[in-house]
């Protein structure tokens, strides 16, 4: 072979420059994700118009649904038939999903929920940015239920967390939501598409049918799953079940699953966690914050520190189940803590909640569709230092 | 993705027997003494035993409400869901498993009001499942409101002075928003049931078929419509099996409802046409679209 017939071909790079929005779409696909349903919403519609073409490249199956509601059913059912499954939407249609993630979460069903949040109330700011829907991620659908709810904060770590996702609704059988907003979604970054190895799957059924509770949870509290077609013929209800499956109102019978229901992410906390703190050691105010105001934040310790003030930042990756310990530990040697969020006060309740009376926490909250700007968090800290 | 499914019917054909379909540690079944669910989930069970299907490959998904209780009773792969969404659900499951038989079992309510939406997508998407509608003219799980095919003049707890909103004809609706088979028949004529059904279970893409139920305790019982013998009588009598469609009579019994298979047709069903297009894509996609 001569030398002018071969092709010099740079050294295959994973590094690409993307949207947040097209980095969960590739996320999805590198974790094993297999079929989306969605409905057009602004500013999430880019996760389904990139998934609509790289899905039936891998043998997925992408579908534009009716609405939010039959989007998330049909991802649901998709699971329940063994495939990896995702929807995409943002606040007018998270709200119409939350019926559904509450069955998922009963039923054991994983699924990954994406909510890139605009301004709200009601139709609100479809273009602007919001973290309006941190509360309502956590306790959206009616009555007690687990849910895991991953915050990351730039366009690398939706690309990560998104596949961390996947991992995480197979492993416990539950619904994950991933939470970001517009800046994030539409912003551009260099991201390197690390592969990661083979996608995590949930444990399906095996053993002799007759002996298949499909409720009775392994040793790690989450119960393995039958797949149809595989001979368990099961049965799977929103109605509160006992371990074979089928609906009680035994109230020894419901305390007992429910009671594993809600303890299940629990016991995994050390697990499901991930935050980041930054220079909190030795810092006299520490700031809290998720997203793109973490990154405001990032800048804001860092210009104080320039001036001499000791300030850190902790940041929730998994924001809920929030972590706590973390936060406690985090900010032990602190006379000051602030919240800055894009909302009026929806992390900062749990900061409360989590910190108790012993430290003095104020709340920075923007409101007007704009991101925080790091001079305000500067100033603030300041005012706190005083 | 599996390999959609082929139906070889059951070629020895031994005695139905409902008992090998049906979830015996459930019974007794929660129906009430009269309710015609019951003979509809018989007459499905039937087909689906005529078939040859496999328990194995059957999947269930039904919604809420007394007809969304059946598929607890059905020894398959079942999922009841939740109010008015059975539909959506059955979507996504069918489009990641053709290898699997999905049926779909709703109620009026169900279907046609809060699941009216995903009804008519569903319609024209002409996804492969099979969807019975029992149609009981009324909500029957939560205490007899009115309901979309509820008749005018008939008295529920929600209009006590009798219904003044006229009601859907879900055949009509089903056809006219693409659905590839419809079909309705009376809980009276058992054997018909079950062949419709059967049509149904066969058809390539999506199939509806309305099941005219009856509730007599809270329904018949408010509008003095007899015991269940009679009201299943009264409903035989203004029917209209199909084959009679173009007799001399039809004009003057204009309020009879047809029955039997009242359309069937061969639209692409979407799964394979999805399978198809993205087969194109992955042809046309390499080497020319670059990822990233
Ligand atoms: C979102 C929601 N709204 C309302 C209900 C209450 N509900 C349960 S069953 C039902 C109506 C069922 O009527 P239909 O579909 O006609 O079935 P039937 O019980 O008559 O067989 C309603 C309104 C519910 N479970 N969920």
């Amino acid at each position: 072979m001569s030398i002018a017939t071969v092709a010099v071909e740079p050294a295959a790079s994973n590094l690409r420059l993307l949207s947040g929005n097209h980095a969960c779409a590739l996320g999805a696909i590198a974790a094993g994700c297999r079929f989306f349903a969605g409905y057009p919403i602004t500013p999430s519609s880019e996760i389904a118009e990139r998934l609509s073409r790289e899905l039936p490249r891998v043998d997925g199956v992408f579908i534009q649904m009716e609405d939010e509601i039959a989007s998330i059913a049909a991802v649901i059912g998709a699971s329940m038939g063994g495939a990896k499954a995702m929807t995409a939407t943002s606040g007018p249609g998270f709200s119409l999903k939350q019926e559904n993630l509450g069955y998922a979460a009963l039923a054991e069903i994983p699924c990954v929920i994406v909510n890139v949040m605009r301004g709200g109330p009601s139709t609100g700011m479809p273009t602007r940015p919001a973290q309006g829907d941190i509360m309502q991620a956590r306790w959206g659908s009616h009555g007690d239920f687990p849910v895991i709810v991953l915050a990351p904060g730039s366009v690398r770590e939706i690309y990560e967390e998104t596949i961390r996702a996947f991992a995480l609704a197979e492993t416990y059988r539950t619904p994950v939501t991933v939470l970001y907003d517009q800046s994030i979604a539409q912003l551009l970054e260099t991201v390197e598409l690390k592969q990661p190895g083979a996608p995590v799957e949930r444990k399906w059924a095996s053993g002799p049918p007759e002996k298949y509770q499909p409720y009775a949870p392994l040793d790690n509290g989450v119960p393995a799953m039958a797949r149809p077609g595989d001979g368990y013929r099961s049965h799977t209800t929103g109605l509160t079940h006992a371990e074979n499956g089928f609906p009680t109102q035994t109230p020894e019978v419901v305390e007992r699953n429910i009671g594993r229901l809600l303890g299940k992410l629990e016991r995994h906390r050390a697990a499901i966690e991930s935050f980041q703190t930054l220079r909190c050691e030795d810092a006299d105010v520490v700031v809290v914050a998720v997203g793109i105001s973490a990154r405001a934040a990032g800048s804001a310790v860092a210009a104080c520190r320039a001036k001499g003030i000791r300030a850190g930042m902790f940041r929730p990756i998994t924001l809920w189940p929030f972590p706590e310990e973390a936060l406690r530990r985090a900010a032990s040697g602190a006379r000051a803590v602030l919240v800055p969020e894009m909302n009026a006060g929806q992390m900062r309740l749990e900061v409360e909640r989590v910190l108790g009376r012993d430290v003095r926490i104020e709340g920075l909250h923007k409101i007007s569709g704009d991101p925080i700007d790091p001079a305000a968090i500067t100033a603030r800290i300041e005012a706190l230092c005083i | 993705m599996n390999d959609p499914i082929v139906l070889e019917g059951n070629a020895a054909v031994e005695e139905f027997d409902v008992r090998k379909y049906i979830r015996l540690q459930m019974m007794p079944h929660f129906l009430c003494p009269g309710c015609g669910h019951g003979i509809a989930l018989r007459a499905l069970l039937w087909a689906v035993h005529e078939l040859g299907i496999d328990k194995d490959r059957l999947a269930v998904v039904s919604g809420i409400g007394c007809a969304g209780r059946l598929s607890a009773y059905i020894d398959a792969n079942t999922f009841h869901v939740t109010h008015g969404r059975p539909l959506a659900f059955a979507s996504g499951l069918a489009l990641v498993r053709p290898d699997l038989h999905v049926v779909v079992i709703t109620g009026d309510g169900d279907c046609l009001a809060i699941g009216g939406n995903h009804f008519i997508h569903t319609c024209r998407r002409n996804l492969k499942l099979t969807c019975l509608m029992l149609n009981n003219e009324v909500y029957g799980m939560t205490g007899g409101q009115v309901s979309p095919t509820t008749s005018e003049t008939r008295i529920t707890t929600t209009t006590q002075l009798g219904n003044a909103e006229p009601h859907f004809d879900a055949c009509a609706l089903a056809a006219a928003a693409g659905a590839g088979f419809v079909g309705r028949e009376v809980t009276h004529h058992v054997p018909k049931l079950k062949d419709v059904m059967r049509a149904a279970l066969e058809h390539p893409g999506f199939a509806f078929v309305e099941v005219m139920s009856d509730c007599t305790e809270i329904f018949g019982r408010k509008n003095d419509m007899g015991s269940s013998p009679e009201m299943i009588l009264r409903q035989k009598s203004e029917i209209r099996p199909s084959a009679y469609r173009d007799t001399v009579e039809t004009p003057f019994r204009p309020n009879t409802l047809p029955t039997g298979v009242l359309m069937c047709n061969e639209r692409p069903e979407y799964g394979a046409a999805y399978r198809q297009y993205a087969q194109t894509v992955k042809s046309a996609g390499d080497g020319k679209q670059k990822r990233g």
